[in-house]
């Protein structure tokens, strides 16, 4: 391992953990990144010294509390260059996906509408469009992607002509790393006169995002993909949308005026807030930002990066009987899913659990797009800039043994 | 042979293997040697399903005792289930409801399964049983 990557590495107690007696191979960074030292620290700091609400009181603990809140929400809205008011804090990719699929639908859709996603969408990206479109009457258009993944964009046109309202569409497949054409996706939806929502729980791992020089109307994310913990997640929305939107819950913090007659509500981006929000994860958002702005400007960790993923790349298609079916695709961004003839991956993950290699197997919240390539589900290994070639040795071995043992 | 008697068998063949490895072997050679379940009986009401892989069980009772046969498209809940039927297939339906299955947790079978596995294993336990009282109850409705 290079010492770029040894040094980064050694910032994530949980790595240097053995699994079984044997050193942890954490590949199921798609699910949830692990945590550094400086995200640990913040929210021990938040529990054992910061501990009070935000925005309310008047004493010591709650101006800090705040103002620690309010750095995780600068920092987040810094990373993908929005302003701090246009970032509303959710619990997460789903609810902020959510969010929007209730109160942006409510005052902009109408029925004989049209909502269009793609076929790779995570199910957070799927469900909520099809709950609104049960409520409002509108239909959803699915456009299908290639055998690689890669986006069928000349379909993708042709159904965006043909009255729909809003696009949602995942920036990075959870499934095969494939990235959509952002910039294309929404500048071809901005002509005819859509809205674009962008899932970018993937996308916010692997590439540097600006919502204002993409100029999508939402972006969400989700903390814990990105060193932050769980629990905490971003709602970039253009603040003319946000502000025509009306409020997703009522409650505490996102009032302005309240009387039994009236209530008015706060400003963005507290009108879409209610109640007490994770405090002490957003404030974790300020130094898990910092790092990943870090790892993308380190050149040295992110040829280490690319040069692990080749391996991998090139270590999977040395196995008889794997089909990946975006390993070859250039879009392909960390993630590698995968079936095995004659291998069910729910039987390999198992043994290889044993063997100290943690992975993802199933539908992964993906259904439609897993059933085109396998009934039983696939295996998914995910990468992150801490693991090494050494972990990729290891997770190859596990799997040639597991695939040994079950064929 | 009684399921008690089986059951202390099983504990004795998995308690060679140290290693965790070495005993999915077995699972995996056991699943292999399962006979193949009838292709009509794969129902929808004999399917057990999980969000990992998908077991089918089918019981069917001769001469006061119950039988079953089983199939799953992953080898090593093929192993789990065939285990479950070693222990099951023959027995008289009343034991079967009555058994104690603390060999499971001997053999460190559920520890050792992810949660959705788990599950998975509590749900075949729950069928077998589930058919076992049907029978009973029938059996009931009939003498009255």
């Amino acid at each position: 391992m290079d010492k770029a990557t040894a040094n980064f590495r050694s910032r994530f107690p949980a790595l240097a953990q053995q699994i079984y007696g044997k050193p942890l191979v954490y590949f199921d960074n798609a699910a949830t990144s692990q945590k550094p030292d400086c995200v640990i620290e913040m929210l021990e700091k938040m529990n054992a010294e910061a501990c009070a609400n935000v925005h309310r009181a008047v004493h010591r603990l709650a101006l800090d509390a705040t103002d620690l809140y309010q750095q995780g929400r600068e920092a987040a809205a810094a990373f993908i260059g929005a302003p701090a008011d246009e970032v509303i804090f959710t619990s997460g990719t789903t609810a902020a996906i959510n969010l929007v699929a209730s109160c942006y639908t409510r005052i902009n859709l109408k029925k004989g509408d049209k909502i269009l996603i793609t076929e790779a969408e995570h199910h957070s990206n799927l469900v909520p469009w099809q709950m609104a479109c049960a409520i409002y009457g509108t239909s959803l258009l699915v456009t299908p992607v290639g055998e690689d993944g890669t986006l069928d964009m000349e379909t993708f046109r042709r159904q965006l002509d043909n009255g729909v309202k809003l696009v949602a569409v995942a920036h990075i497949s959870n499934v095969l790393g494939v990235e959509n054409p952002l910039r294309e996706i929404i500048a071809a939806a901005h002509e005819a006169g859509a809205v674009v929502l962008v899932d970018g729980a993937q996308g916010i791992v692997h590439g540097k995002v600006d919502v204002k020089s993409l100029d999508c109307d939402f972006y969400a994310f989700s903390g814990h993909k990105i060193y932050a913990p769980t629990g905490i997640g971003i709602l970039y929305g253009k603040r003319e949308l946000l502000e025509k939107m009306p409020p997703y819950m009522g409650g505490g913090d996102m009032v302005d005026r309240v009387s039994f007659e009236k209530t008015t509500y706060g400003p963005l981006p507290l009108k879409f807030e209610a109640g007490t929000q994770n405090i002490a994860a957003a404030a974790c958002l300020a130094p898990a930002m910092k790092l990943a702005r870090e790892v993308q400007e380190d050149a040295a960790l992110q040829a280490a990066t690319e040069a692990t993923d080749r391996l991998m790349a090139e270590q999977l298609a040395t196995i008889e009987g794997l089909h990946c079916p975006s390993l070859a695709n250039p879009l392909r961004k960390g993630i590698f899913s995968f079936c095995i003839d004659g291998v069910h991956p729910a039987d390999a993950a198992q043994i290889m659990d044993k063997m100290g290699v943690a992975v993802r197997t199933g539908f992964m919240c993906a259904e439609p797009l897993i059933r085109k390539y396998s009934e039983h589900g696939m295996m998914r290994a995910s990468l992150m800039p801490y693991n090494t070639p050494e972990e990729v040795e290891i997770f190859i071995a596990a799997l040639k043994r597991a695939i040994t043992m079950l064929r | 042979m009684t399921i008690q008697e089986i059951t202390e068998q099983i504990v004795e063949e998995f308690s060679v293997f140290d290693e965790w490895l070495d005993k999915y072997e077995y699972l995996i050679e056991t699943g292999r040697q399962l006979p193949p379940i009838d292709e009509e009986a794969k129902t929808a009401d004999n399917l057990i399903e999980g969000c990992q892989s998908r077991v089918w069980l089918d019981c069917k009772e001769r001469d006061g005792k119950l039988w079953f046969t089983a199939d799953s498209d992953a080898v090593i809940t093929k192993g789990i289930i065939s285990l479950l039927i070693r222990v099951f297939d023959g027995q008289k339906p009343e034991d079967i409801v009555a058994a104690n299955l603390s060999f499971i947790d001997t053999i460190g079978l559920r520890d050792n399964l992810s949660p959705t596995r788990a599950n998975g294993l509590h749900s075949m336990i729950t069928k077998i049983k589930a058919y076992a009282l049907a029978f009973l109850q029938k059996e009931d409705n009939e003498q009255k």
